[in-house]
C-alpha cells in the first residue's frame, strides 16, 4: 500500500527534516541516510530554517494523476536561509505571481489524497512570506 | 467557573486562508438582492481545517517561546475535521514537532468549539495534570450552495496555549461561565456534507438567547460590568448579531471593533471568537480586560474575562491577524466552487 510508504516519510515531509554532513557541513533535503555525497562524511539529521528564496521554477499544467486537482501549480527551486537547496510546490501564488528570488517560507499543506482510502497526505510546501 | 490555581494565555496565533469572495458574486449567481456581509474568506485547494490549525500553532509556539516538550494536550474544536475518525492533534503533534506524551482530541460544539476547548485546557493546566496545552478553533465551514449559510460560511483559525499564570502569561484567565440548552437551531446529521438550519430559532432563541444569558450570568456571579472591559469579542456569524448583541448587554461599538471581523472574513465558526481574539490582543495593551462570548448552535455559549499582562508586548503573535489579512485576493464564484470541491468530477 502506497499510504504505508508516505506514513514512513512523513516527519521530513511535515517538518523539513533534513541531513547535514558532520565532517564537511553539506545539508539535504529530503534527508540522504548514510554517507554525504561530497564527502563521504557521516551524516545526521536537523531541522532545516523555513525561510529561503526562490532561485528558480516551472509551472505545470500537465499534472500526473494525484496532483491533478492543483494543476496548474507551481514547482519551485529554493535556496534555504542556511543554503539549503531543495525543490518543493508553491501555494498561495498564482503563475502570474511568482518571481525569482522572492522570499518564501514553509507551511503545511495537503499534497494529494488516495481516491479509494481517502488517506490525506500532508506535507511541506512554500508560500510568499507574510510579516 | 474559577481555576484553583490561575491559569492564562501564555502564547496566541491566527490565521485566514488567502481567497475571499465578495457576497455580491454568490448573490449574483442566485439571484438574492440582499447579503449578510460584504466578503468571506474560503479555503485553497490545499487547506483544511487542520492546515489551518498548524498555521495557528506554530505561530502560537514560535511568538511566545512555548516549551514545546511540556505541552502535555492539544485539543481542536472544529466542525470541519478532515477526518471523522482520526484527531487532527495527531498530524499536528508530528508536525509541530511537539512531544507524543501528550493528550489529544478533536472537539465538537458547533461554533463553540474553541472555547469549550479552552475550558478543558485550563482545567488540566489548573489542576497541574499538564503544564502547557493548546486549545485551537478552527474550520472550513461547510454551507449549502444558495443557502443562506453559504454567504457567510467562511474559513480560519486561531489557537491559545494555556499555562498556569505562574509560568507568566499574556492574559491572566479571570473567570468563566458556560451556559448550554437543548436548541435545535443549527446541526447536521452523520454523512451529510452540509448542515441544515431552523429558521426562527437562529436568532433570538439561539444566538442571543444563550449568549446573554450566558454573559449576564458571568457578571452577576463575578461583579463585573461591562464598563470593566476595555474590549469585548461576540461570536459573529454575520455583521449585525455581534454589534446588536453588544448594544443589548450594554457594550459600545468601540469596545467590539478590534475583534469584529465577520463583515470581511465572514463567520470562521469554532475560529470566530478566537480570532476576534488573537485581533483584539494584536492591539492590547497591559492592563486591558477583554470579555469574550461565544457561542455554538445545539446551543451553547461560554463567557470569559481576559486580563492582559505587560507581558503581552514581547509576545504578540508575529504575524499578525492584519498581515494575513493585507494579503487577501477576491476570487470569482468559479474558482471558489472549484476549491470547495463543488464540482464533482
Amino acid at each position: 500500500m502506497p499510504e504505508i510508504t508516505e506514513w514512513r516519510d512523513r516527519i521530513w515531509r511535515y517538518r523539513l527534516i533534513g541531513t547535514k554532513c558532520k565532517s564537511c557541513g553539506s545539508t539535504y533535503y529530503p534527508p540522504r541516510n548514510g554517507k554525504c555525497f561530497r564527502c563521504g562524511g557521516e551524516t545526521e539529521e536537523v531541522e532545516l530554517p523555513r525561510r529561503g528564496k526562490l532561485l528558480s521554477y516551472t509551472i505545470v499544467y500537465q499534472a500526473p494523476t494525484l496532483y491533478k486537482h492543483s494543476s496548474p501549480y507551481i514547482v519551485g527551486y529554493i535556496e534555504l536561509s542556511n543554503g539549503t537547496r531543495l525543490f518543493a510546490m508553491l501555494t498561495d501564488i498564482e503563475p502570474g505571481e511568482v518571481r525569482v528570488g522572492m522570499e518564501l517560507e514553509a507551511t503545511l499543506r495537503r499534497l494529494y489524497t488516495y481516491g479509494d482510502s481517502g488517506h490525506i497526505v500532508y506535507g511541506v510546501k512554500f508560500r510568499p512570506v507574510v510579516e | 467557573m474559577k481555576a484553583k490555581n490561575k491559569v492564562g494565555i501564555y502564547g496566541y496565533g491566527a490565521y485566514i486562508p488567502r481567497y475571499i469572495i465578495e457576497n455580491s458574486s454568490i448573490a449574483q449567481v442566485w439571484g438574492k438582492l440582499s447579503t449578510p456581509i460584504k466578503s468571506k474568506t474560503f479555503p485553497s485547494y490545499d487547506e483544511d481545517s487542520l492546515t489551518i490549525a498548524y498555521e495557528a500553532c506554530r505561530i502560537a509556539i514560535e511568538s511566545s517561546g512555548a516549551p514545546k516538550d511540556r505541552v502535555g494536550a492539544i485539543y481542536v474544536g472544529s466542525e470541519s475535521k478532515p477526518y471523522a475518525v482520526k484527531p487532527s492533534g495527531t498530524v499536528l503533534i508530528d508536525a509541530l514537532g511537539l512531544s507524543r506524551r501528550t493528550l489529544s482530541a478533536d472537539f465538537e460544539f458547533a461554533c463553540k468549539a474553541g472555547t469549550e476547548a479552552i475550558q478543558a485546557i485550563s482545567g488540566l493546566v489548573s489542576s497541574g495534570m499538564i503544564d502547557f496545552g493548546i486549545a485551537v478553533g478552527t474550520d472550513t465551514s461547510q454551507g449549502r450552495p444558495g443557502d443562506e449559510l453559504e454567504y457567510t460560511a467562511a474559513a480560519g483559525g486561531a489557537a491559545v496555549i494555556i499555562s498556569r499564570a505562574s509560568e507568566g502569561v499574556l492574559a491572566e484567565i479571570e473567570a468563566s461561565t458556560s451556559y448550554v440548552s437543548d436548541t435545535p437551531d443549527f446541526w447536521r446529521r452523520s454523512g451529510e456534507k452540509y448542515p441544515r438550519h431552523l429558521y426562527r430559532f437562529t436568532g433570538e432563541p439561539a444566538y442571543f438567547h444563550h449568549i446573554t444569558t450566558s454573559v449576564k450570568m458571568f457578571f452577576e456571579e463575578y461583579g463585573f460590568s461591562p464598563k470593566d472591559f476595555t474590549y469585548a469579542i461576540f461570536h459573529q456569524p454575520n455583521s449585525k448579531f455581534p454589534q446588536r448583541v453588544a448594544r443589548m448587554l450594554g457594550f459600545t461599538i468601540d469596545q467590539i471593533k478590534p475583534g469584529l471581523l465577520s463583515p470581511i472574513i465572514g463567520n470562521t465558526y469554532s475560529g470566530a471568537t478566537l480570532v476576534g481574539l488573537a485581533a483584539t490582543l494584536d492591539v492590547a495593551k497591559p492592563g486591558d480586560r477583554i470579555l469574550l462570548a461565544s457561542f455554538g448552535s445545539g446551543a451553547g455559549s461560554d463567557t470569559f474575562s481576559f486580563l492582559v499582562t505587560d507581558l503581552i508586548e514581547e509576545r504578540r503573535a508575529k504575524p499578525p491577524l492584519r498581515a494575513f489579512l493585507e494579503r487577501v485576493v477576491t476570487k470569482d464564484y468559479s474558482t471558489y466552487v472549484r476549491y470547495r470541491g463543488k464540482l464533482m468530477l
